[in-house]
């Protein structure tokens, strides 16, 4: 089949374009780098079926990170039948500069100039048929967003392909011509394809040529001998950097026209940086866009009204009471976020009652009641009630990125970043490490440095993501339930603040031990700001959201349905009639006492395994820790009945016996929590161990396979040990200072020491430079 | 009169005369920049500082670019008067 390959700047649209031809909805944003992998798809609209496949941008075919070299392999070595190379007209000279490299290949190229109408806006122009003729390539005007120029690009491409072209270059007129044509003849006689390409890169000493073709080294050492520019010297990466430059400016000014603009006026862009990245604004602006972020999500008490306006307040919680008025309003107004949630929730729970019901009529057998409401039912539903919030957090981050406004804050948190080794570029994997670890892990491919990229895929997991968002809303829900105290919005809050702290010791801790080394450059460009597109952020989150529901109605319904059979048989293949002489209580009895330094371990009695067993199953997917407390919740419920005892009121006990009557999960998970609570008697630095244990150990299966895949086999096992070691540490920590209050010193005094020694370390290091 | 791009003001314009470098990181940082057209002629504006202080936000070439003080010590600039 014809293959065409995708190739330009990040940031140029081709991940739009690829969408628009091929119909797929893979992730696209205004932050150069977002597409890390190729991807294919079909195009059918021409006279046979075409292959395209979109590559990661690229500014040069000098690869400088990995993900480039991903797009220049993909070139050279795998051979399409055409490239596609789209180029941003608001930005040519900068994007011809890769052109340039592309026609040096011995394939067909076809340019498409996308985003004239941004161009057109300003009042420039650009000559394409003057374009067309100076590149010696089709040049095709094209909108990506709008979808128009397709056809006539895909016909031209398609006219293209047919006839093969051969390399030319630029340099063609440079002092290093003869240098060029010398070594490409070389190149030819020991049969290498694309010889001008390679030529051209070995002169510029690019490593990969250099490792590829050394005999030929002394060539061009010896030209070097005869050869000296005047800026320059001999340094010729430099000498044809320059030369490229020169002659776009030189040859491509005649096919702009640009609309003479007044010096002192400012681009929309221009004027949103002027508040966006302001010297005292930018900061506080970024924290509280943050702080938004979460509050849009999930907060019940939206904008405060209730808190300011005490008789709306009462006048909520009065309508809280029916069930149409729950969906709107809890302590106060419920946040978008947290209408959506409670919506799905009363629809679900009405499936749940309609499930149970039809199934007792038709006379279905206790145990299999059993398993279709507790096990699966149950188990799903707890999953699916979080897809509204998951949903609007990740909708929120997209609506940032897309408009732009994530390079800025790259800019802006930079120096930050910095003190703890990193660029400001790591900060987007770790931001998008709140939605999904899995699609953050392989955004660390942007960055350019090994040891960086390293140190950021381990502390992506501590960005609490959308699946550990019921782990933190049931525990901290069920904390306030159960004991009264606090207010679970600021426990979960804290949380998401406690991993990050984590995050920011490790990464300190580790970028001046095991992973030393410079900090790496940061050079980024920051895009134009523009709306979110509406229709790209449907896609995206449709996307997301069939991802989830694949995911629980898979992973998640198996594990619920062992869990279920686990928890209720005996290894003799019976049902029990206690719970505690189940498979899974033999195995979580087994492991118990490794949890007890953590305060979940041996000391909480005869049901203390359960916290066991949900985190091992958390380890499959983070969805499965609350499901797997509902489920034993129904197994045991004649214990939880007795819960009495550890103080629990009355009426949440009442609430909880409703819950396991209805054989649903609870809104927020919290009375799961509570009835786990009843069970065990766990303490609340216990269950705040728990919490921290399950945000910092090892992430879910998607998210180890995905690290696993950008690591390498050594470093992926350290990877791993890390996470087990991170987590106990943490959570041991976090169950003694909370229990004993005066280790907090200890505790203090050991963070300290680690801290110097990371900084004494850091010093060292930089003296010996 | 020539400066390195790290020493101007805000506002400040020139153009580019040379990407000096030093050591192997050095010379992968000075491709990276030449990649993202920082090469000679180029004419550059330090349009703003970050809110700490670094990195900086330039134009060039019609676009913006950032990089930290300590790339832009690399860059040669003839200041335009």
């Amino acid at each position: 089949m014809i293959r065409f390959a995708l190739a330009g700047n990040p940031n140029s649209g081709k991940t739009t374009l690829f969408n628009v031809l091929t119909g797929s909805t893979a992730h696209t944003g205004n932050w150069p780098g977002v597409t890390v992998d190729r991807k294919d798809g079909l195009y059918k609209k021409c006279a046979e079926p075409i292959s395209i496949v979109d590559l990661p941008g690229i500014y040069s075919l000098s690869p400088y990170t990995p993900e480039e070299v991903i797009s220049r392999n993909y070139i050279l070595d795998e051979r399409p039948d055409l490239v596609i190379n789209i180029v941003d007209a608001t930005n040519l000279e900068r994007n011809l500069y890769l052109t340039t490299q592309l026609l040096e290949i011995d394939v067909p190229v076809v340019v498409a100039l996308n985003m004239m109408d941004a161009l057109e806006k300003n009042g420039d122009h650009i000559d394409v048929e003057v374009l067309e003729e100076k590149l010696g390539v089709p040049v095709v005007e094209v909108s990506a967003l709008k979808g128009t120029g397709l056809d006539k690009l895909m016909n031209r491409a398609y006219e293209a392909c047919k006839k093969p072209r051969p390399a030319v270059t630029v340099l063609e007129n440079s002092a290093l011509r003869h240098l060029i044509g010398d070594v490409k003849i070389a190149l030819q006689s020991q049969n290498v394809p694309h010889a001008l390409f390679h030529a051209v890169k070995l002169i510029e000493l690019d490593e990969l040529e250099v490792g590829a073709h050394k005999n030929l080294l002394p060539m061009v050492e010896d030209f070097k001998k005869t050869f000296s520019d005047d800026v320059f010297g001999t340094d010729f990466e430099a000498v044809i950097a320059d030369a490229r430059y020169a002659y776009i400016t030189a040859n491509y000014s005649s096919a702009v026209h640009k609309h003479p603009h007044e010096a002192t006026e400012l681009t929309p862009s221009e004027k949103a940086d002027r508040v966006l990245t302001h010297k005292w604004f930018g900061l506080p602006l970024f924290f509280l866009i943050l702080f938004g972020v979460f509050h849009l999500t999930f907060s019940e008490n939206f904008l405060y009204l209730a808190s300011i306006f005490p008789s709306f307040g009462d006048w909520c919680e009065k309508m809280s009471a029916t069930t149409v008025g729950s969906i709107f309003f809890a302590e106060g107004l419920n946040s978008p976020g947290a209408i959506l949630f409670y919506a799905l929730d009363v629809a679900m729970g009405y499936l749940g009652d309609w499930a149970t019901a039809g199934m007792e009529s038709l006379g279905a057998s206790a145990w299999a009641v059993g398993l279709v409401c507790d096990g699966v039912l149950g188990g799903v539903f707890a999953v699916l009630s979080f897809i509204p919030q998951i949903m609007v957090l990740f909708l929120l981050f997209s609506i940032l990125e897309d408009t732009g406004y994530m390079a800025r804050v790259a800019f802006i948190l930079d120096k930050i970043l910095r003190k703890f080794g990193v660029s400001g570029r790591a900060f987007m994997p770790m931001i998008m490490g709140f939605g999904c670890s899995v699609p953050a892990i392989a955004n660390t491919r942007t960055l350019a440095d090994e040891k960086e990229r390293i140190a950021t895929i381990r502390v992506i997991p501590f960005f609490s993501c959308g699946a550990k968002v019921p782990i933190l809303t049931a525990i901290s829900g069920g904390i306030v339930m159960a004991f009264g105290i606090g207010n679970a919005d600021l426990i979960t809050y804290g949380m998401y603040l406690f991993g990050m702290v984590v995050a920011a010791v490790t990464l300190l801790l580790m970028r001046s031990t095991t992973l030393k080394g410079e900090i790496p450059p940061f050079v980024m460009e920051l895009p134009t700001y523009h709306a979110p597109r509406f229709k790209n952020l449907m896609r995206l989150l449709w996307d997301k959201a069939e991802h989830f529901i694949k995911k629980a109605f898979t992973i998640v319904l198996a594990s619920t349905i062992v869990i279920w059979f686990m928890s209720n048989f005996g290894w003799d293949w019976k049902m029990v009639s206690s719970m505690n002489d189940s498979i899974l209580a033999s195995i979580g009895k087994l492991i118990q006492p490794l949890f007890t330094p953590l305060g979940f371990g041996s000391q909480l009695g005869t049901y203390g395994w359960v916290f066991a067993v949900a985190a091992i199953t958390g380890l499959i997917a983070k969805e499965n820790v609350v499901s797997t407390f509902f489920t034993i919740a129904c197994a045991l419920s004649s214990v939880i009945m007795a819960g009495t005892a550890v103080g629990i009121p009355e009426s949440v006990m009442l609430e909880v016996q409703a819950m396991l009557a209805s054989g649903e999960g609870s809104e927020s998970g919290a009375l799961e929590a509570v009835a786990m609570i009843a069970a065990t008697g766990v303490t609340i630095p216990a269950l705040i161990s728990f919490i921290m244990f399950n945000m910092t150990t090892v992430p879910c299966f998607a998210a180890v396979a995905a690290a696993k895949a950008e690591l390498k086999q050594g470093t992926f096992k350290w990877t791993f040990l890390f996470w087990v070691a991170t987590s106990y540490v943490v959570a041991a920590v976090t169950y003694l200072v909370g229990t004993w209050w005066w280790t907090v010193f200890p505790a203090l005094g050991a963070l300290a020491l680690a801290v110097v020694y990371a900084l004494i370390l850091s010093k060292e290091k930089k003296k010996t430079k | 009169m020539q400066k390195k791009l790290c020493d101007f003001a805000i506002g400040e314009t020139g153009k580019v005369t040379n990407v000096l470098s030093s050591g192997a990181e050095g010379v992968k940082i000075r491709r990276r920049l030449f990649d993202m057209g920082v090469t000679p002629g180029a004419s550059v504006t330090l349009k703003k500082r970050a809110p700490l202080g670094d990195p900086i936000e330039i134009t060039l070439r019609g676009y913006q670019l950032t990089l930290r003080k300590k790339e832009a010590k690399m860059v040669v600039v003839e200041v335009e008067q």
